[in-house]
């Protein structure tokens, strides 16, 4: 598991971006529920944990497609792809991220290992 | 409504098609376009498919299990518009009767006198384009860009990449002047020279050397640019001639409501040829960016299905560019601004946000590698009441 941060520090309405390969994104929705998705959007290079967090919704910052956090299912066009969700454990205030077995959906262009922090294309 | 002919296949019509669908028009849907391609996501063009990063593939707008239920006429031009008989006329003599219309026929590439008939000398708009310009591209040739705004910008800086000698020309004293002003457009146009490109300002250019092919670029001010490759970038026309005498409104693109209704009941106009009017600017405007092509279908086919145009005004424009590894992004309208400040990072860095202002209201925002911050400054944007001018 991978270890984020204390809970206390990622205010709710806030995302936070992991280093990993592929990077994550971890998010406090306003209701207090904590998801963690790859934070490269399926579509094009852009960082989710930028982008605008609404309800259980996160939308690109660069293209404005939607992903229902639960799922990583898009809930807006351009994307076309899920985005891949982790399992979230909160232990003793602190989050935990799962990392998924599952092959990950990075845009074109985009491989593991190939993104730089700030994204850009 | 029984039929409702969308003219025009690229995001803007693609989205209106979405949105026919979405909003529960069920009978026929017939959408035309000028090109055989289905809708493919032009921005990439001058940027990962020209570095060869993107394949055709990657340029589909549609899902590959969508189904629309649509009727695409594609290689087609629409030719005139009978709102008597309610009938797109095509190129090929076909005759597309529908109650309604959704008018999305974008806008071209404008050109130069004297480049037809000369080898090596591109614009960039369409997929074809691209292939033809990409088929050009090559480590080591000269290319001359004609114009420094975004797509001639985006074209030099992949070709830099690639490993070629490029020279921007720019007839403005300051490039991107207009969308950005000046005081932005000086630190913007800064990358060129960061990474090796010649920016040439205030000079137009008086033509073409070489017979079949071109071999370079005379300018006004008398020199005269070696160039295995030209390209020129210096924006767009709404294609609506196919309009004129139809008794639509244009002006500069097709006027339309705030709504996105035309002077014609029953016809929305959507994307790079529509002029709706904008109650924060108090005038109509034509804008040419991607995310309205996306986004403003909605609100038209709201109209058209419900023949009231009242509701939400869109959205302030927004646009993206990446360029040498930097991503701009601005929203709002720079040219009613009084004031442009830094609010954040520093010009000098590659990695800044400001802000423009009219009478202490922000209007604008523009970003330099500053992602976040401008995501919540453009929600703002879009949040604030809308004022007209004074």
């Amino acid at each position: 598991m991978l270890s984020v941060c204390p809970l206390s520090s990622l205010a709710r309405g806030e995302a936070v971006r992991v280093e990993a390969e592929p990077p994550i994104a971890v998010f406090h929705t306003e209701d207090g529920e904590v998801f963690a998705l790859d934070d490269t959007c399926t579509h094009q290079d852009a960082s989710l944990a930028d982008g605008w967090l609404e309800g259980c919704e996160i939308e690109c910052p660069l293209h404005a497609s939607r992903f229902d956090l639960r799922t990583g299912q898009v809930d807006a066009p351009p994307a076309k792809k899920p985005v891949r969700t982790h399992r979230v454990v909160v232990e003793d205030g602190h989050i935990f991220v799962e990392l998924s077995a599952e092959e990950p959906n990075l845009p074109p262009g985009v491989s593991v290992g190939s993104q730089g922090a700030g994204g850009g294309a | 409504m029984r039929t409702v002919a969308v003219v025009g296949a690229s995001l803007a019509g693609l989205s209106s098609a979405r949105a026919l669908r979405s909003q529960g028009f069920d009978g026929r849907l017939v959408v035309i376009g000028d090109e055989l391609h289905r809708p493919y996501d032009r921005p990439p063009l001058s940027k990962e498919f020209l570095a060869g990063t993107f394949t055709r593939d990657d340029l589909a707008l549609e899902d590959a299990d969508e189904d629309l239920g649509v009727e695409w006429l594609l290689g087609v031009r629409a030719e005139s518009l009978d709102l008597t008989e309610r009938t797109v006329v095509l190129a090929d003599g076909k005759r597309v009767r529908a109650d309604g219309v959704v008018v999305a026929t974008g806008a071209r590439a404008r050109t130069l006198a004297g480049t037809e008939r000369l080898a090596g000398v591109h614009t960039l708009r369409t997929l074809d384009d691209a292939v033809a310009l990409r088929a050009e591209v090559e480590p080591g040739r000269r290319l001359v860009v004609i114009g420094a705004g975004f797509i001639g910008a985006e074209v030099a800086s992949t070709a830099r990449a690639l490993g070629l000698d490029v020279t921007v020309v720019e007839a403005l004293a300051t490039p991107l002047a207009g969308p950005l002003g000046t005081d932005m457009g000086v630190i913007v146009s800064a990358l060129h020279a960061d990474h090796g490109v010649r920016l040439i300002c205030g000079t137009g250019v008086r033509g073409f050397t070489g017979v079949e092919r071109v071999d370079g670029v005379a300018l006004d001010d008398g020199r005269v640019l070696p160039a295995d490759l030209v390209l020129v970038g210096v924006g767009a026309q709404p294609n609506v001639e196919w309009l004129q005498g139809s008794g639509l409104e244009l002006d500069n693109g097709v006027r339309c409501d705030v709504g996105g209704l035309t002077s014609s009941p029953g016809v929305v106009a959507v994307g790079d040829c529509a002029a709706w009017y904008d109650r924060r600017l108090g005038r109509h405007h034509r804008v040419e960016h991607w995310t309205g092509a996306l986004d403003r279908p909605k609100r038209a086919v709201a109209t058209l299905l419900s023949g009231d145009s009242s509701g939400p005004d869109a959205a302030p424009p927004y646009f993206w560019s990446d360029q040498y590894g930097v991503r701009l992004q601005f929203a709002g309208d720079a040219r009613s601004a009084d004031t442009v400040t830094i609010e954040d990072g520093d010009p000098a860095d590659r990695c800044f946000l400001a802000v423009y202002r009219r009478d202490q209201e922000p209007v604008g925002v523009l970003g330099m590698n500053q992602v976040r911050a401008f995501t919540r400054w453009r929600r703002m944007l879009g949040t604030a009441s809308v004022v007209a001018p004074s």
